[in-house]
């Protein structure tokens, strides 16, 4: 008897550590999805052809990204739920992505500067996460970082070339850098359900790279001649599912075919 | 400029597999499936057909994509079944599978080739070759008049895989596969 206890104990970890993986890897998934349906609001609207291109590229990194989460999420939910259940068919409160995603494209320079600070974040976290002692999360980890280095190298060159520009484009850049800095602390802040994934070797520790974060972040601003940002204001609340007003908004626009047209294909 | 084809370690594996294979007559019926975008390159050249398995009763047909967001691949997926159908096949899968993860290295030299003539300036022709997996921004071989005297003017070109580059020498623009 005690040993058919145990084993039920032993089963009941793997079904809670199963459905914590799941929610760690939807919440991986709704990162990338706003971001990347952010980034695609500027298809069409880019400052010239062959950005407006580049842009449209990054956001499908960024949605691909999300339909490997999103489809490893379903797997181990096994209930015969898709990737489109995860994007389309939850609602504000359940998306767990982080605030600094869902603001809006603001200007180019908005959009620039967010995606230095989140593409360093990730060559740093992609480059953990191929370590997860999950083997599909460490595949889409080696899959997406190739890409996130690719991205970063673009970031930079851009940030050089707003920020050593012209007096708008220094301002603008400026602006950016001190509204969305607040944003940027609530990514190095693991909570309990990550904690615990951290300690099974399945998450990333963010902490562990908050430094080198923030000396490779400071260093591409003074290059680019532009001074860190010292707003001392913090936001938080994505990873508990509490949002700004935007991201109800994105959802509205970004679920409304699918839920209009429930199962519609073409 | 001649090539000398020295083969990857990636590119080297995936011959063996594919020579080793016991259902060589499924690997040689998808030899005429495509890439949609680019329609020189086969599913094989690409390296997108990753393996050929058995199993339950069925073959499953191993894919990989080449990036994240490839839009390409969902119509990958149904022109094999659909050539793999109409070869009388019907007891099979179509599965990705995401690891190993794809690289250029996968790209057969045949499919080098094949970008070079089409007009596309392929993975290898880049001055240290693209084992190092890095895009340059510069001196990639121009497929029009073969030239190294060529720069980037986009990090992306038409599609996700693609840069976009222009010669100096013959003034045309061009695409180039990147290296990942
Ligand atoms: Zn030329």
């Amino acid at each position: 008897m005690s040993t058919n206890m145990a084993k039920s104990n032993q089963y009941d970890n793997e079904d809670t550590v199963k459905q914590k993986t799941l929610q760690y890897a939807a919440r991986l998934g709704d990162d990338s999805l706003i971001l990347g349906h952010r980034l695609s609001e500027w298809t069409s609207n880019g400052p010239f052809l062959e950005e407006d291109i580049a842009m449209g590229n990054v956001a499908l990194d960024y949605v691909g990204r999300a339909r490997m989460f999103y489809t490893y999420a379903a797997e181990l939910a096994g209930n015969g739920k898709t990737e489109d259940d995860f994007a389309y068919l939850r609602d504000e409160r359940q998306f767990q992505n982080y605030l600094l995603l869902e603001l809006p494209r603001g200007d180019f320079a908005f959009t620039i500067v967010r995606q230095l600070f989140v593409d360093v974040y990730n060559d740093y976290f992609l480059t953990e996460l191929k370590n997860s002692n999950d083997p599909e999360i460490a595949a889409i980890a080696t899959k997406s970082h190739k890409e996130t280095r690719y991205h970063l190298r673009r970031t930079r060159d851009w940030t050089l070339r707003l920020g050593i520009g012209t007096d708008e484009s220094k301002a603008k850049m400026t602006k950016a850098l001190n509204d969305i800095w607040g944003y940027t602390h609530e990514l190095f802040e693991p909570d309990a359900l990550e904690i615990e994934l951290i300690e099974l070797g399945v998450a990333v520790d963010p902490r562990l790279f908050k430094e080198k974060w923030l000396h490779d972040v400071q260093t591409i601003i003074h290059e680019a001649e532009l001074e860190m940002p010292d707003a001392d204001w913090a936001v938080r609340g994505g990873r508990n599912g509490f949002h700004t007003e935007h991201l109800s908004m994105l959802l509205t626009v970004m679920q409304s075919v699918h839920r209009a047209h429930p199962g519609a294909s073409w | 400029m001649d090539i000398i084809p020295t083969i990857s370690n990636a590119l080297h594996e995936k011959i063996v597999r594919r020579n080793s294979s016991e259902f060589t007559n499924i690997w040689n019926i998808l030899d005429v499936v495509c890439d949609p975008e680019i329609p020189v390159l086969s599913i094989w050249d690409i390296g997108i057909l990753q393996d050929i398995e058995f199993k339950d009763g069925k073959y499953q047909i191993i894919i990989t994509p080449t990036y994240s967001g490839c839009p390409a691949v969902d119509a990958i997926k149904e022109d094999t079944a659909a050539e793999l159908t109409k070869n009388g096949i019907t007891n099979f899968e179509v599965k990705t599978r995401l690891s190993p993860a794809w690289t250029t290295d996968c790209m057969t030299v045949e499919g080098n080739n094949k970008l070079r003539e089409y007009g596309i300036a392929p993975p290898v022709d880049v001055p240290n070759g693209c084992a190092l997996h890095v895009t340059p921004t510069e001196n990639v071989l121009c497929p029009h008049c073969r030239s190294k005297n060529t720069q980037i003017i986009s990090e992306f070109g038409s599609t996700a895989c693609k840069a976009l580059f222009k010669c100096d020498d013959c003034f045309e623009p061009f695409d180039f596969f990147k290296c990942i």
